[in-house]
């Protein structure tokens, strides 16, 4: 976003709360909001809030690159599935399992997943880039779902949930509670650092490849290197997602991994609002709860995804900008 | 001499022909599904993702026609007739109010309408494959197989399907608008032609192809809800390795990729195999980026 001279507030007689107090102070609430309501909340729905908040990582870490770069990823679920394994591999081979090598372990994963991707799907645009990266996240779920001595096959791997732990300092089992405020110091960390990111001269680089590809080639910009960066970015952020995933649920699993995971994060995005970074986090809570609330009302069986599909459409067509892309500008600045 | 000798009779000719045949003929279907994504694709700028389901729902309508008349030849008929009014009633409820925004919204939107469709085809006809029997019960003797000449007749009448389709193209009248909406849309629009119903009756044509191919395939394994997502990925490789939109590419691929397939079978597991046709597109994609049968502009 372009901040010129012009857009600057003119002086007032009267004092205005600036832009910055107003954006922080509504951050601090909602921090605070979501601090509080494990404490609140019955168990099931703080749980349930603890998941919104990993699959609003992944759907933000997806808004990098749809929102800023404008590359629509169709894979996403390579990377974060990529996160889970990774953290499961930590958790079983490393004797006692350890919260921090998981960690490690499963942004290696999705670090490496992403790199392939990247190196190939980044030569293509639009939508074959989307195309590509969907059947790269495949070949990662065949992968995966056939290699049955590493993986477990279609039954995945179970582990137990690791300690937290400080090295020397502290140590302590994670309850449903510290899980949550645990998930939600590292979503709030990925967020101030993406919303750092998107604002850098790196992040404008990405914006005007979004805007206009061949001029930001023109100008000079090694465009191609610039996009590989931001898809490793955004695979890293969903591998994390992957990590919390696995050490909140305690197993890994070849679903998710398979193409759905991918898709809804894309409808993550497009419902919360692209290019706002806390767009899909609402999308993701919109999603879920309306899920929740349909398996709820009509019985497990019920096909959410029939209802829920046909509301993502008729949002296409006359609300492509999402639930928050009237506040776009606002939060971007 | 020897060693020569004993290298080619450790080749098995006859697996090698057999799986030839077959993938000669996945290829033909394969085929059939990827030209009406291309078609598509050629004159839109849509990526149909839910071409898949396209597929799967002719498939069903296939199931549904047979129980009620027992003749596949008429429901392969009203399978694609039927699935051909369903696209176009698609394409004007939720693609042609998106037509001149950005291309990704399209593919985000038939994303959407493929997953509506899969989970309505779950809920609809359950989770258990349903069969149609092959309308052809004769066989002739191949090494050790009695092989199907239906599967041949697949073959040939999904050869006989595009070769006709081909003809339409080059000398129907509206095979004319077509050709000329995707050579320029705005001229074609200005010289007078419907450029909004050439879309759908575009639409509308490659959905009855992938219906007409998904029920042609019933008889071989068997009619499932997820069958949508393999086709469309599997079409997806052939149309860029063909080139978008290029017809006579795509064909061309996809026996390539088929008998590629099926010779990867002979070694590996075929849900494995899946993955050689993913390496050649990825091969393609670093030198090739237009396509393997791509013609240089």
């Amino acid at each position: 976003m372009t901040t010129a001279p012009l857009d600057k507030p003119m002086p007032l007689v009267k004092p205005r709360l600036s832009h910055t107090a107003l954006f922080w102070s509504g951050f601090a609430l909602v921090l605070a909001l979501l601090i509080v309501a494990p404490l609140v909340l019955p168990e099931f729905w703080g749980g349930f809030l603890t998941e919104i908040l990993i699959w609003g990582l992944l759907a933000m870490s997806s808004d990098l690159l749809i929102g800023y770069t404008g590359m629509v990823s169709f894979g996403h679920s390579a990377f974060f599935g990529l996160g889970m394994y990774g953290a499961a591999a930590a958790l079983l081979v490393v004797n006692p399992p350890n919260l921090w090598l998981a960690i490690v372990f499963g942004l290696a994963g999705a670090a490496g997943a992403a790199l392939f991707v990247a190196y190939f799907s980044t030569r293509l645009r639009d939508i074959y880039f989307a195309i590509t990266t969907l059947i790269f996240s495949q070949i990662f779920y065949v992968i995966i779902f056939t290699w049955t001595a590493v993986t477990g096959g279609e039954n995945g791997l179970i582990f137990n949930r690791p300690r937290f732990s400080i090295p020397f300092i502290y140590s302590a089992d994670f309850t449903p509670v510290t899980m949550h405020w645990f998930v939600l110091a590292v979503v709030t960390a990925s967020y101030l650092i993406l919303r750092r990111v998107t604002q850098s001269p790196f992040g404008m680089v990405l914006q005007s490849i979004r805007e206009n590809e061949f001029r930001t080639r023109a100008i000079g910009y090694p465009v191609q290197r610039y996009k590989i960066v931001s898809v490793m970015l955004s695979g890293l952020f969903a591998g994390l997602a992957g990590v919390l995933y696995a050490v909140q649920k305690e197993f890994a699993a070849p679903d998710f991994v398979y193409f759905l995971t991918s898709g809804e994060t894309v409808i993550y995005n497009v419902m919360g609002g692209v290019g706002t970074l806390v767009g899909p986090i609402v999308g993701a809570g919109f999603f879920q709860l309306m899920r929740q609330f349909l398996s709820e009302y009509f019985g497990d069986q019920f096909p959410y995804l029939i209802p829920l599909g046909i509301i993502f459409i008729v949002m296409i067509i006359f609300l492509p900008q999402g639930l928050l892309g009237f506040a776009r500008r606002w939060l971007n600045k | 001499m020897d060693a020569v000798g004993q290298f080619f009779h450790a080749i098995p000719i006859d697996l090698i022909i057999i799986q030839t045949v077959n993938g000669i003929v996945t290829g033909m279907i394969l085929a059939l599904v990827a030209s009406g994504l291309t078609l598509i694709f050629g004159i839109m700028d849509v990526v149909n993702f839910a071409h898949g389901e396209l597929f799967m729902f002719g498939a069903y309508m296939g199931v549904l026609v047979f129980a009620a008349t027992g003749n596949f030849w008429l429901s392969l008929v009203a399978a694609a007739l039927i699935i051909a009014v369903f696209g176009a009633v698609l394409q004007i409820v939720t693609l042609r109010p998106l037509i001149g925004r950005d291309p990704l919204n399209t593919i985000l939107a038939t994303f959407g309408i493929s997953l509506v469709l899969q989970n309505y085809a779950l809920w609809q006809f359950g989770p258990v494959a349903r069969r149609i029997p092959e309308p052809l019960n004769l066989y002739f003797n191949m090494f050790y197989l009695q092989y199907p000449w239906y599967r041949i007749l697949i073959a040939v009448l999904s050869a006989a399907i595009i070769g006709g389709f081909w003809l339409f193209l080059k000398y129907s009248k509206f095979g004319v608008w077509i050709r000329a909406t995707t050579q320029d849309r705005v001229m074609a629009q200005a010289m007078g032609i419907p450029v909004p119903l050439v879309y759908t009756g575009v639409f509308a044509l490659g959905a009855a192809m992938a219906a007409a191919s998904g029920v042609l395939f019933a008889p071989l394994t068997g009619v499932s809800h997820t069958m949508g997502l393999d086709w469309v990925l599997k079409a997806f490789v052939v149309v860029v390795l063909g080139g978008m939109g290029n017809l006579g590419g795509s064909v061309v691929a996809a026996i390539f990729i088929s008998l590629l397939e099926s010779y990867a079978s002979v070694v590996v597991d075929p849900s494995e195999a899946v993955i050689v046709s993913f390496v050649v597109l990825i091969l393609t994609l670093l030198f090739r980026p237009t396509g393997l049968f791509a013609t240089p502009k």
